[in-house]
């Protein structure tokens, strides 16, 4: 990293400390301080974690894709997951389902889905690097199905079953299940560590396949890698807050716009720390500030959606 | 085999199936001995099938109509925004004045789904390339973005239960005789097309050709953006948006008929009727007495259909607008 690179990234992870300490102190009575403190790590631990898989996630996605404008959700990697969400309760019973550990469960879950989705998005992608637009479109379609698919299993489901599943399909970064939390934090750490540990690699797979190849690297490999990294930070995210379709693409477009710079050891920290920092702070304002602990998902939503179709417009899909 | 023809022998086919199938058990063959067989029949049966059968079909001549307006072929009532517009306006007047009266609540509906519809008119028309793939796309993010305005609106104002029959998967299980009559003006709004549909189908050659040949462009965009967005709020307000049928009707027939939408505009409304009422009856059969929902069937369905259709080889006759 460079000098510029280096500050940038100092720089924002000074503020996330500052918002998380407000997070944590802020309004802190006498009352029962352990307690509330304990409430407060535990979401700001999730939020962290979330931001992390989130922010990480988009920026690999985008090197493999070769493009800027998609994320893993628009593709419909949390439809995926949520679907496989769906079926494991209609094999195994709401009841069994709660029967089973949740960290083994948990890691069962993010098997399937990572190689589901390193077959069917290694096959699109290395397909469809010709025909971009009709691949994102695929993919979007892709994303509908998932959902229909997940709904139309859920009618089927008795209804008890079926509100297990709906619990999953909506995003909220209100509910956290705590009993994932440090199964999801510890696996997001190591797939962040591995993608840390290959961003000169990820600065190569950016140039394109060509240039890759001639550069000496195992092109269809890394793609079929990273994809499984995506996979699994996709999953992380989804299970702890539901599926969040904009959101990695503000980050993504932050984390360019401050570091200005395509290599991956400061793209990826600095997609990390803008995640978090949105979440953390915007979650104070809303829950704290505005006492609407709901409504930052949908923002986030919206203002997303907005920025989308700016890129769209301005052109920069191709 | 014509088209027409073996469509209305499968929709009256099904029509009497759909007549035969439900919660209640009766014979409808005891119809007029057995007096509550006749009322099950004339309350509900009846009435249900027709809706369905109104609803298919209006959705898919909608789906023409803004494949036309928009020229592109993978686009549906569904994806352009149209569908929230009227919830978004159904909302607004529930929350401004909760008692109006049923005609007040159609306007506000349509009007506020032709305001959206022009909305992504307008963003199309802005779209860097003329890229085929990404009209769609940003039709599909607009009314992303317009739901999740619908949705926090309903949060806010504790009107979600409303939202959620709006927006979510369309079913037909609520029908029953006196709750559906709306349909009917969405079937004749349909109708309503099919006497201007040589103008739609010279509106699809594009600007210059249509003003060339002396079709006032302005005015048939403006009937289609009323027609489109009228069948859509009906529908949206009596049974829920059903997705993906305004797509994938108009694509189907068209790679069998071409674009003469004289011709076709009728086969595209009894393939509706036919597909929308299979899924309908698939629903009611499943988990019978139970039900799936037709929109759920069908969000299944039309999204397969749809990827098939984006990645078949183009038919050998070049589509008129794309």
């Amino acid at each position: 990293m460079d000098r510029r690179a280096r500050i940038m990234v100092g720089g924002m992870a000074l503020l996330l400390a500052a918002l998380s300490a407000l997070w944590m102190l802020q309004g802190l009575g006498g009352g029962n301080r352990g307690f509330i403190l304990g409430l407060r790590g535990t979401k700001l631990a999730a939020l962290v974690t979330v931001a992390t898989a989130i922010g990480v996630a988009t920026i690999l996605f985008q090197t493999v894709a070769a493009n800027r404008v998609l994320t893993p959700s628009i593709m419909g990697f949390d439809a995926l997951y949520v679907l496989l969400q769906t079926g494991f309760v209609m094999a195994l019973g709401s009841t069994g389902l709660t029967a089973l550990p949740a960290g083994p469960k948990f890691l069962a879950e993010i098997a399937v889905m990572t190689a589901l989705a390193a077959l069917l998005f290694g096959t699109l992608l290395l397909r469809g690097a010709r025909d971009l637009p009709r691949m994102i479109l695929t993919g979007v379609i892709l994303g509908v199905l998932f959902r229909s698919l997940s709904g139309f299993l859920g009618r089927i489901l008795d209804p008890n079953e079926f509100a297990v599943v709906q619990s999953v399909s909506f995003a909220s970064f209100n509910r956290v299940d705590a009993t994932l939390l440090p199964w999801a934090a510890a696996i997001t750490g190591a797939a962040v560590l591995v993608a840390w540990r290959l961003s000169a690699r990820l600065d190569v797979l950016a140039l394109g396949r060509d240039p890759a190849v001639s550069l000496g690297l195992a092109h269809r490999a890394m793609v079929l890698g990273v994809l499984g990294l995506v996979a699994v930070l996709v999953s992380v995210s989804t299970a702890l807050v539901g599926p969040v379709a904009f959101f990695g693409l503000i980050v993504a477009g932050l984390a360019h716009g401050l570091m200005r710079t395509a290599r991956h050891a400061a793209l990826l920290p600095a997609a990390a720390l803008s995640a978090a920092i949105l979440l953390v702070g915007g979650q104070w304002l809303f829950e704290r500030q505005l006492g609407q602990a709901a409504t930052l998902s949908v923002v986030v939503e919206f203002a997303g959606g907005l920025f989308f179709l700016y890129l769209l417009l301005k052109g920069r899909i191709r | 085999m014509r088209p027409l023809p073996a469509l209305a022998s499968a929709l009256v086919a099904l029509m009497l199936a759909s007549l035969t199938v439900g919660a209640a058990d009766i014979r409808v063959t005891q119809a007029f001995s057995d007096p509550q067989a006749l009322l099950v029949l004339l309350e509900s049966r009846l009435p249900r099938t027709l809706s369905v059968v109104l609803t298919g079909a209006a959705l898919s001549v909608a789906g023409v109509l803004i494949q036309a307006l928009v020229r592109n072929r993978f686009v549906g009532p569904d994806t352009s925004g149209t569908a929230e517009g009227a919830a978004l306006g159904l909302l607004a007047i529930t929350i401004l004045w909760p008692t109006s009266p049923l005609w007040l609540r159609m306007v506000a509906a349509s009007l506020s789904a032709m305001v959206t519809t022009a909305l992504f008119l307008a963003v199309i028309r802005r779209l860097p390339v003329r890229e085929v793939m990404l009209v769609p796309i940003a039709g599909l993010v607009l009314s992303g973005v317009l739901g999740s305005v619908v949705t926090f609106v309903g949060w806010q104002s504790d009107l979600m239960q409303y939202v959620g029959t709006w927006l979510m998967s369309g079913e037909f299980s609520g029908v029953i005789s006196g709750r559906y009559e709306l349909l009917w003006i969405a079937g004749a709004a349909a109708g309503l097309a099919w006497f201007s549909a040589d103008r739609f189908a010279i509106l699809g050659l594009g600007d210059q050709v249509a003003t060339g040949l002396g079709l006032s462009t302005a005015a048939v965009m403006r009937l289609g953006l009323a027609v489109v967005s009228v069948v859509t709020a009906m529908v949206v307000t009596t049974v829920g948006m059903i997705p993906f049928v305004g797509l994938v009707v108009p694509n189907l027939v068209a790679r069998i008929m071409g674009d003469n939408l004289r011709a076709s505009l009728p086969v595209v409304a009894l393939a509706g009727a036919v597909l929308v009422l299979g899924c309908d009856l698939a629903g009611r059969l499943v988990i019978h007495p139970y039900e799936v929902p037709a929109g759920t069937i069908l969000g299944v369905l039309g999204a397969v259909l749809f990827l098939w259709l984006l990645h078949r080889r183009p038919p050998r006759s070049k589509p008129a607008h794309g």
